[in-house]
């Protein structure tokens, strides 16, 4: 992950270095967060009018992506649609991450067979394949909002605590936690102050990681269907909606694919150049 | 090989056996969690309580969950698959030809993604920070960025509507040629190939330049050895263990990869079979192809981490 580093410039900001690459990766995920919020004030046209005659219609003034395969505005529907990317995959990501991480960390606190047995079950959880267990699971319980957060979270989780556990065990061993215990402090107190304070840096960028996974995951889930349901569509569904323009490039196809690249290639840029202390997983 | 490898490889075989029941009986658990009634479900609305009752009780659908879930693995056993409940058939007769249609893509796939992505991986890590390295590394994290399905469709843009080379759908009925039969593998095999070989270019780089950057490759080029022999005789040799790990765990990503590609390309693999079962909510053929997908994968990875216990000298 050596990409770009040391050819962009340097600059400094906030005290720590960043590069170009990383800053511009920022403002990406700065504007598609912004796009998430404010989408339903900013939208040119609602999302379910048809706007144009013909379908798949090009790029033009007053509709600046073209239209979908109905006539309706793409730029208002794509712009929707970040709500529903970014928003699920955030809220999963969020669940994944906190439950993995305290999970991991009072594994790596209390040990013995709460340990093993944790470790073992998150172990087996990891080797079934995140497709297939979306599938199935959308096949039991069909895929609302809550079930697909809940799902995608579920999915992560063991990742999250395998990553968190290592890093934790590490600091385990360390003098200033058997001070701490010989205190006679409580796991609450151990885990919050001694142990998430030493771990919080590379565990904010195993969430950025993990957010690129779930962003992955969603759409491509939508993408067979399976995902969201008409009438909500987020940019997965965007593109199954609209494959029947591949053939003639249609915008309305390309556009909500773009969308979902410049996110997760953002993330993984910004990760990659965050500076090393932040980044090191060897903290 | 002394025991203490053979005690490592048996173990790790032990956990895998053990992940398999517990994802079957996932499997198992979270289809028979389906809302509603099956058996009411099968009849429709028209049916009598009577019949409806009558089907439960011979789909012993009474019985309580961990006996049925007995029932099924004891008929996995015996090669029983179970009926379909769309269209009243053998599930193993549905699903034999589709799994070696799928099997066929995934050979293939195999086959041109290995020597591709492990020349790639070798020579940037051979030349590593320079223009050429930097183009794979971009490119690798690029497709790996992104959503296989968008793969597949920059395949179609630039083969099937820019080039017209080849057709966007396939069809394996149509094969009467050679060159029908590479133009009806080709987009998906195509997609795949980026996908996987993506993945195993980063993991095949790593492995390499951890193993240039020891104490005995530096020692190979200060003995005189040029940098060709030292790579291929001291470096390659001790790099191969987890090179081999890399490739095992980049074929995983064939699970996910196909159930996209198969569905985006209409292509008739078990996968594609599998997105269908969900949609009608085909109960039997989900749980078999479910644990198909689980058992490759589970061999694979399994397959992963005995290969690096075997190619780890301390152990030995």
């Amino acid at each position: 992950m050596t990409m770009a580093r040391g050819a962009a410039s340097r600059r400094s900001l906030l005290g720590h270095s960043y590069n170009l690459v990383g800053v511009v990766a920022s403002l990406v995920i700065l504007a598609w967060t912004l796009v998430a919020i404010f989408a339903p004030y900013i939208i040119p046209h609602p999302i379910g009018d048809i706007v144009d005659d013909d379908y798949f219609g090009p790029m033009r003034q007053g509709l600046w992506l073209g239209s979908d395969y109905l006539g309706r505005d793409m730029l208002s529907r794509v712009l929707i649609g970040a709500r529903y990317t970014v928003g699920i995959s955030l809220a999963a990501v969020c669940i994944a991450c906190f439950s993995g991480v305290v999970l991991g960390m009072v594994a790596a606190v209390t040990g013995g067979w709460f340990d093993t047995c944790l470790s073992r079950f998150l172990d087996a959880m990891n080797s079934i394949p995140s497709k297939l267990f979306g599938l199935v699971v959308v096949a039991a319980v069909g895929s609302s909002i809550p079930v697909l957060i809940l799902t995608l979270a579920v999915i992560y989780i063991p990742g999250a605590y395998r990553f968190a556990r290592a890093l934790a065990v590490n600091i385990n061993t360390m003098d200033f936690m058997t001070v701490a215990r010989v205190r006679g402090e409580s796991t609450a107190y151990l885990i919050g102050s001694e142990i998430l304070p030493n771990i919080i840096r590379p565990v904010l960028a195993d969430f950025g990681l993990r957010f690129v996974f779930i962003v992955l995951l969603l759409s491509g889930l939508s993408f067979l269907g399976l995902g969201l349901q008409p009438p909500l569509a987020d940019w997965g569904a965007l593109v199954r909606e609209n494959i029947g323009g591949l053939p003639f490039a249609a915008p309305a196809v390309i556009v909500p694919s773009l969308a979902i690249a410049s996110l997760t290639i953002s993330v993984n840029l910004l990760i990659d150049n965050l500076p090393q202390k932040i980044r090191d997983r060897d903290t | 090989m002394t025991s203490g490898v053979l005690n490592l490889v048996v173990k790790r075989l032990g956990i895998a056996l053990v992940t398999l029941l517990i994802v079957l009986f996932a499997v198992f658990f979270a289809t028979s969690m389906l809302p509603g009634d099956t058996a009411s479900i099968l009849l429709g609305q028209a049916a009598t309580p009577e019949a409806v009752a009558g089907l439960r009780e011979a789909m012993h659908l009474n019985d309580p969950a961990i006996l049925r879930f007995l029932r099924w693995l004891l008929g996995l056993l015996h090669g029983d698959l179970g009926t379909s409940y769309a269209n009243n058939m053998p599930v193993a007769a549905l699903i034999g030809g589709r799994l070696v249609n799928t099997m066929k893509l995934a050979a293939i796939t195999t086959l041109l993604s290995v020597p591709l992505a492990l020349t790639l991986g070798i020579t940037a890590a051979m030349l590593r920070g320079s223009l050429y390295d930097r183009a794979v590394t971009v490119v690798s994290i690029g497709v790996i960025s992104v959503p296989e399905f968008m793969v597949a469709t920059l395949a179609v843009l630039l083969f099937a509507v820019y080039l017209k080379w080849l057709p966007a759908l396939s069809s394996v009925n149509e094969a009467h040629s050679l060159t029908d039969v590479v133009r009806i593998y080709a987009m998906p095999v195509i997609t795949l190939t980026f996908v996987i070989s993506a993945q195993m270019v980063r993991m095949t780089r790593a492995a390499v330049i951890e193993t240039l950057s020891t104490p005995y490759a530096e020692m190979a080029l200060l003995k005189g050895a040029s940098r060709g022999r030292m790579v291929l005789k001291h470096a390659l040799p001790n790099a191969l263990g987890p090179i081999v790990n890399a490739v095992a765990l980049s074929l995983s990503y064939l699970v996910g990869g196909v159930i996209i590609v198969e569905t985006i390309f209409n292509y008739p693999g078990i996968a594609k079979l599998m997105v269908d079962a969900v949609a009608t909510r085909d109960l039997p053929l989900i749980q078999s192809c479910a644990m198909i997908f689980c058992l490759g994968y589970l061999l694979l990875i399994t397959a992963a981490d005995i290969v690096a216990i075997m190619s780890n000298p301390r152990l030995r």
